[in-house]
């Protein structure tokens, strides 16, 4: 597969013998020739296939952070080795970008002069006549009454969508310039969608955040849980746009053999395009986002925040909010989550609790829940007393009770809303008041998105051309005969591959030859 | 703070049973065409075949009408094994496609969806279109002899279907409630369809070849391999084929794309599922390549097409079981 022996054109006077007598500039179009021949073309391809497998089997920290942490976990003697290589971020990785960027280049260097070539040729008229018609891969003769001029005359209208040359006893005749220019149009596109996709991640960004029913957010930074923004985006100036979640309703299949598959989501949202602005209303659904000033918000998931009312030993309510809980499974939306309620006097308390939606009791006994649906929900908490660390200055998960220095003190039994746990040792009381739901939205503003859009519905088009169109030439020569009467010659030629063009050329032959009968 | 309440998706039961009784009816119409294929490839005679649209139709050499034609490069004769049982055969497969199309039908019918959701309709609707490819070939190009390798592997996927696959008709999660699966699936389905075909005709086309070079080197060849039509012809079918699903692959990713942008975000994510419909399409891209490049033409050309067909196999049946990624509907 490596060998380059000098037999592709680009490459005719090639690697082997010629090559250490070069001069550096000789090095440098030796290079640059190898670099744009077909074959180095066609291993890049290869590479560019081989080098995208490993990001399929191997986490990727730009799909799932987690899960490169499981998989370091997991193998933490092999991980690192893979990492030296970049094997989980394989798409950003130097070695890959290596790959499509030399690809690129050899591209623009193939194509380039190739498009040159073509315009040239589309604005030159189809070349003479040739003298000998019948080594064309068609020719056809007949003969007929008709005078030279009449044949010719005949002739044009059978070569419609051709571009016709005219000398003083034949026509010649080109069409199917499209496939050459569809040609270069794709392999363009081809780099113009790479430009798109670089920009996008410079000027882009994309951020994601939880938001219970009844709350609202501002697009700023703080409001993300997590935000990737590319190399030129400014976090502070970003869309100032404002939404609030209003209602949140999932359905579900409700029995038989699908029962508990989601069926559709939908969220009602207010929306300001900036501060001062009208509010907007808009239904968000998978597949239906909401685009504001630049920026889309998608609907990517949903899940239960239990709400609490969480009171101290002096009688003060020191918390009363819903919580978002994280679900462990789409199926029963078995969901876990802590409530840090670090207002508390004296001591600060926290809780980790299970949320069950629709709670029934399992043959072995246990809790479980066994539908998606907040059909009869329980809330099971542990509470714990002590100092939360909140203080300490290390960032803290809210989805993770940091207990080193706290004590539990019990756990609660299932409670239903409106139930209250009282704590041991008068520490306090915590009510379940109720459930909200959540959605989890992410934000993203992409500014290559045209742009991308546009370059690849043009690589079809270009495709559709190259593929499809035939570049044919034609030929009809028209002259008296011995006998009198007219000589038709008719020749065709094609320069790609496909035999249906002879077909073509014979239509065209016995055409004429119909027309001057 | 309401759940909305049942959303009644329970599917048509008569018709889902209806569409499970077509299933099996296809795989014996099927089945029967495929016997009758081998059938003819193993007895028939070798006859030219006349009027194929790859060879030129009608441009005989010699006086036509009035006019004298030149032909400079000869069409190589094209043969292949002739038997009535062969068009018994093609008959049955039109039989079999007309149940596959009902199938599909009153599945979506009785679904009230796109008849595409899961990994079972997936392998249906390829079928439909792989055979659909083979009916468009055997009637444009006379391609009747791929007949047995066309219906192999739809008869092999059918079986994995039915035994492994889920068939049993559902709702799908709210991501695939789009119009999109219209328009992304089914250009990627109708592409998958018309490259199995190229992937049938250049295995055939790599038999014929090893069989023309025993023939050139003089050893006499039996067996079915001597009835094969001739290599280059094999070739041509499987590069137009290809020509054809390279397109509409091309677009069905960018609409997945368009779609992934509407659904989850972002147009390109490098799922698995993504990973490998690029990798497909990068190797088919070099399959391209390789015929106009010196010295990669023929065999090697048609090793690249088989890898790209290999990498098509494993996105459909690898990806969706070993990986966990947006596109998992396993
Ligand atoms: C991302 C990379 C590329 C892709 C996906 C791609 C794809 C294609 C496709 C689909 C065709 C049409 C083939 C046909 O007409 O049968 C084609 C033709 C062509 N490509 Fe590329 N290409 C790529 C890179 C390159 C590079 C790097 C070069 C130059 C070194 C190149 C040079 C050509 C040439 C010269 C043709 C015309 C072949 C002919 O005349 O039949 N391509 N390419």
């Amino acid at each position: 597969m490596t060998s380059l022996k000098p037999t592709a054109p680009a490459s005719s006077d090639g690697p082997g013998s010629s090559a250490p007598r070069l001069s550096p500039l000789g090095w440098v179009r030796w290079a640059w020739r190898i670099l744009t021949s077909m074959r180095t073309a066609l291993i890049l391809l290869f590479l560019l296939a081989l080098g995208a497998i490993p990001g399929s089997l191997l986490p990727q920290r730009g799909v799932s952070i987690e899960q490169v942490q499981n998989y370091f976990f997991e193998n933490p003697d092999l991980a690192p080795w893979l990492d030296r290589f970049f094997l989980f971020d394989v798409y950003s990785s130097p070695w890959y970008a290596a790959i499509y960027l030399l690809l690129f280049v050899s591209l623009t260097g193939c194509v380039l002069p190739r498009a040159l070539a073509h315009y040239r040729l589309m604005r030159a008229r189809p070349p003479k006549t040739p003298r000998r018609l019948d080594r064309m891969p068609y020719s056809a003769t007949f003969s007929t009454d008709a005078t030279p001029d009449e044949v010719l005359t005949q002739a044009r209208p059978l070569l419609k969508g051709y571009r016709i040359e005219a000398d003083t006893d034949s026509l010649s005749a080109e069409a199917g310039y499209l496939r050459e220019t569809g040609n270069v149009l794709f392999h363009l596109a081809l780099l113009a969608l790479l430009v798109a996709l670089a920009i996008g991640s410079f000027f882009g960004y994309r951020g994601n955040m939880l938001l219970v029913e009844g709350d609202s957010f501002a697009n700023t930074l703080p409001s993300y849980d997590a935000f990737h923004p590319g190399h030129a985006v400014d976090p502070d100036a970003i869309e100032p746009f404002w939404l609030r979640l209003d209602d949140f309703e999932a359905a579900f299949v409700q029995d038989g053999s699908f029962s508990g598959q989601a069926d559709s989501f939908s969220a009602d949202v207010t929306y300001r395009e900036a501060p001062g602005e009208v509010e907007q209303t808009h239904v968000l659904k998978v597949n239906h986002p909401l685009q504001v000033d630049g920026a889309q918000v998608y609907l990517l998931g949903h899940g239960y925040a239990p709400s609490f009312k969480v009171t101290d030993s002096r009688g003060d309510v020191v918390l009363d909010q819903p919580v978002p809980f994280l679900f462990r499974d789409t199926f029963t939306f078995t969901s876990d989550g802590v409530v840090k309620v670090p207002d508390s006097a004296p001591e600060q308390l926290g809780f980790t609790g299970v949320f069950l939606p629709s709670a029934a009791t399992a043959e072995s006994g246990d809790l479980v829940s066994d539908f998606p649906e907040a059909r009869n929900p329980r809330v099971v908490l542990k509470g714990f007393v002590g100092d939360l660390g909140l203080d300490s200055g290390d960032s803290q998960s809210v989805y993770q009770l940091y207990a080193e220095r706290m004590t539990q003190v019990g756990e609660s039994p299932a409670m239903a809303p409106g139930d209250t746990w009282e704590l041991p040792d008068g520490a306090g009381t915590i009510e379940f008041t109720g459930v909200s739901d959540y959605i989890s939205l992410q934000v993203a503003s992409n500014p290559s998105r045209v742009p991308a859009l546009v370059s690849a519905i043009a690589a079809v088009v270009g495709l559709l051309g190259t593929l499809f169109v035939q570049p044919r030439r034609v030929w009809v020569r028209a002259r008296p005969g011995a006998d009198g009467r007219t000589v038709v010659e008719v020749a065709g030629l094609v320069k790609t591959e496909g035999a249906a063009s002879l077909a073509r050329f014979h239509e065209l032959a016995s055409g004429l030859n119909q027309r001057l009968r | 703070m309401v759940h909305a309440l049942a959303a009644n998706v329970a599917a048509d039961s008569n018709l889902a049973g209806i569409s499970e009784d077509l299933v099996l009816a296809l795989i014996i119409a099927y089945a029967i065409a495929l016997f009758l294929f081998v059938f003819e490839a193993a007895y028939g005679r070798r006859e030219s075949l006349a009027g194929t649209r790859l060879v030129a139709v009608g441009a005989t050499e010699g006086r036509v009408d009035d006019l004298t034609v030149n032909l400079r490069s000869k069409e190589p004769e094209v043969k292949a094994s002739r038997h009535i049982f062969g068009r018994v055969g093609l008959g049955v497969t039109v039989v079999g496609f007309a149940i596959n199309l009902v199938q599909i039908v009153t599945r979506g019918l009785a679904v009230d969806r796109w008849p595409w959701g899961n990994m079972f309709e997936f392998v249906v609707a390829i079928c439909f279109c792989g055979v659909g490819a083979f009916l468009f070939t055997s009637f444009r190009y006379k391609a009747r002899y791929l007949g047995t390798f066309v219906l192999i592997p739809v008869l092999l996927l059918l079986g994995i279907a039915v035994r492994w696959l889920d068939g049993e008709a559902g709702p799908v999660v709210p991501a695939l409630d789009s119009y999109w699966i219209a328009i992304h699936v089914s250009a990627l389905i109708l592409a998958t369809g018309a490259f199995m075909v190229s992937g049938s005709a250049t295995i055939t086309y790599l038999v014929a070849q090893r069989t023309e070079a025993k023939r050139a080197l003089g050893e006499t060849v039996s067996s079915i391999a001597a009835k094969l039509p001739s290599a280059e012809l094999l070739d041509r079918v499987a590069h137009r084929m290809i020509i054809l699903a390279f397109p509409l692959w091309t677009f069905g990713v960018i609409a997945g794309a368009i779609w992934a942008d509407e659904a989850w975000g972002r147009f390109w994510g490098w799922d698995p599922k993504e990973v490998w419909s690029f990798i497909t399409w990068v190797v088919y891209a070099a399959y391209l390549h390789a015929r106009a490049t010196a010295g990669w033409q023929g065999k090697k050309a048609a090793w690249i097409s088989l890898i790209g067909f290999a990498c098509l196999l494993f996105n459909f049946f690898g990806v969706n079981y070993m990986f966990s990624g947006l596109h998992s509907y396993a």
